[in-house]
């Protein structure tokens, strides 16, 4: 079984709190998937590549072009920002 | 077996005047009105957007325009697809209240084409799910049989559909999500190739497998919006232009025939029969398959050998992709957000925030694919998963030297009854057994009813090679005819 404090150190790398109850639950549930996980040991890989898309093979670039947005369109964008000065999204203090 | 108009019944209507866009709208809306309290397939109704909608197909008709097949036809849309200035919540707490700033392409498309968009339908948070079970919001029934489940994720669209509270609506399918729901509610359902269809507008879940699809109640309903929805959009770089059958080439072979069903070579992989299946599932499919051959397809059992890998491939791949998708959703720019006065620290934000808004499904996907993608556990699980579907997209490739078309169940059993497996996350991931291999190998498939158990609709997919949708469609078209 996982333990308590390898659930809370991937919690927070997730950036997701838990309760208590939770870290106990997400401790056994995640031990039964990942065991399941286990099924693929089995594979031998050793000759394969990787695949991380299905279909598109080339990567697609384009100009690097500034598009302007409406003035009502950047509105709308920041209307779901709970704080905002100035047209700009305000955030807490990232360093100390 | 159709309840209420298909996308024709609806052109010929207008188009003869038997009745307007805003008639046939309304009558939708008194039929959400009766139904949907019980069904629970909607999360939000959108009738004055829809009635402007109709009332501008409508003026089109009165001046004599010619109009599309697709003008008036009311549609219903899966909540993580946006629709301008409408809610969009991914049935998730954290985006409650979230108002769609802008326009997915593939409802921008059918907008263009004069479709009525009713309302948002009901799915398992982000996608993340086989029962709709995993919504915030509400619970979602089965129309055949009320104490089951509609399947999921976009368990509120096959609804909506199977029901008639929509004419068709559109789904989004990562591991099953539009098969799967179709089967268990008697529809049929797309998921396209991948690229096929722009995902811009669709709220990301595994980015490298999620497809848009359309949920309808006939093939020819289904082709009509899929062909609607196809096609490359600058706004998402994996889209493609949906090429020509004659100019595919590559490891799924150059030939293409018209498709005629004594020519028609239908592969049965032997891993999706047996151990695991519905007796009365398998029953039911393989009568199907015996019907297709009477008509002189040829039946070739074939192999899919790493079928048996395809959940925990599937499942290590998507909780990765998800864990860095849903890093987003901060309470910086939009959604919930714990950013109150008096607290300092920006990462109790982040903590409290997600810890909130999202639901314990989405939580335990976050918490595996961080963890499959962290130091130390990368290798064994995130890059060993990518290898592993590099040997299931090429068993289908062999396959496909040999047959035209693959037929399998969408699902082992029918549609199950609510609560029997929430409590269980890894019963549900088991769910997608016959559906995930499908994403992974970004094939396209398609879920078509063929008969029932008991009160209970059994669903045959259709697999294809990579852009032969139209192929697929044909083969649907002529197994519709004779279950």
């Amino acid at each position: 079984m996982i333990s308590k404090k390898e659930v809370e150190h991937v919690a927070k790398l997730a950036r997701l709190g838990l309760t208590g109850k939770e870290i106990e639950k997400m401790q056994k549930e995640l031990t039964l998937i990942l065991n399941y996980f286990d099924l693929l040991k089995e594979v031998d890989v050793s000759q394969v590549s990787p695949t991380s898309h299905s279909i598109l093979l080339e990567n697609v670039d384009r100009e690097d072009i500034f598009k302007e947005e409406s003035p009502e369109t950047v509105n709308k964008m920041l209307a779901g920002a709970p704080a905002k000065e100035k047209g700009h999204i305000k955030v807490k203090g990232v360093l100390g | 077996m159709v309840k209420g108009f298909t996308i024709s019944d609806i052109h010929q209507g207008l188009k003869e005047k038997k009745f307007s866009a805003q008639e046939l709208a309304q009558n939708y809306f008194k039929k959400i009105n009766s139904l949907d309290e019980k069904l629970g397939a909607f999360l939000e109704i959108a009738q004055n957007e829809a009635l402007s909608q109709a009332k501008r197909v409508d003026e089109s008709i009165s001046q004599g325009k010619k109009v599309s097949l697709l003008a008036g036809v009311p549609m219903a849309i899966k909540d993580n697809i946006l629709v301008k200035d409408i809610k969009c919540t991914a049935a998730s707490k954290i985006l409650e209240g979230y108002q769609a700033p802008f326009e997915a392409t593939s409802v921008k498309k059918l907008r263009k084409e004069g479709a009525v968009f009713l309302g948002k339908t009901n799915l398992d948070e982000f996608g993340m799910g086989a029962s709709t079970e995993n919504s915030a919001f509400k619970k979602t029934c089965n129309p055949h049989d009320p104490t089951r489940v509609p399947g999921g994720s976009s368990g509120g669209s096959a609804v909506a559909v199977a029901a008639d509270e929509c004419c068709c609506a559109l789904g989004s399918d990562t591991g099953g999500s539009v098969r799967q729901p179709a089967a268990f509610c008697g529809v049929v359902g797309l998921k396209p190739t991948y690229g096929a269809v722009s995902r811009y507008g669709l709220i990301a879940f595994a980015s490298s497998l999620d497809q848009i699809g359309p949920i309808a109640k006939t093939i020819e309903d289904a082709e009509i919006v899929f062909n609607a929805i196809k096609g490359k959009d600058p706004k998402d770089s994996t889209s493609v232009e949906v090429p020509k059958i004659k100019n595919l080439k590559g490891p799924y072979g150059v030939s293409s025939r018209a498709v005629k069903i004594e020519n028609l070579r239908i592969g049965i992989p032997k891993e999706y029969f047996g151990e695991g299946i519905e007796p009365g599932v398998e029953k039911i499919i393989k009568e199907t398959i015996k019907k297709v051959e009477k008509q002189g397809a040829k039946i070739e059992e074939i192999s899919l050998p790493h079928t048996k890998y395809a959940i925990a491939c599937y499942y290590i791949i998507c909780t990765s992709e998800a864990s860095a998708n849903l890093a987003r959703y901060d309470g910086i720019r939009y959604g919930l957000s714990k950013d109150e006065e008096g607290k300092s620290d920006l990462l109790d934000v982040y903590l409290e925030t997600r810890e909130e808004g999202f639901g314990p499904e989405v939580k335990r996907r976050i918490m595996l694919g961080t963890y499959a993608l962290s130091a130390g556990y990368y290798e064994a699980y995130y890059l060993k998963a990518q290898k592993v579907r590099t040997l299931i997209k090429q068993d289908f490739e062999k396959a496909f030297q040999k047959v035209d078309v693959i037929f399998t169940p969408v699902s082992p059993f029918t549609a199950f009854k609510i609560g029997e497996k929430i409590e269980d996350p890894l019963a549900m991931y088991l769910s997608d057994v016959f559906t995930a291999s499908v994403n992974l190998a970004g094939l396209p498939a398609l879920s078509l009813p063929c008969s029932k158990l008991g009160k209970l609709p059994v669903g045959l997919q259709i697999i294809g090679k990579p852009f032969r949708e139209s192929e697929i469609f044909e083969v649907g078209r002529f197994i519709e005819k004779i279950v």
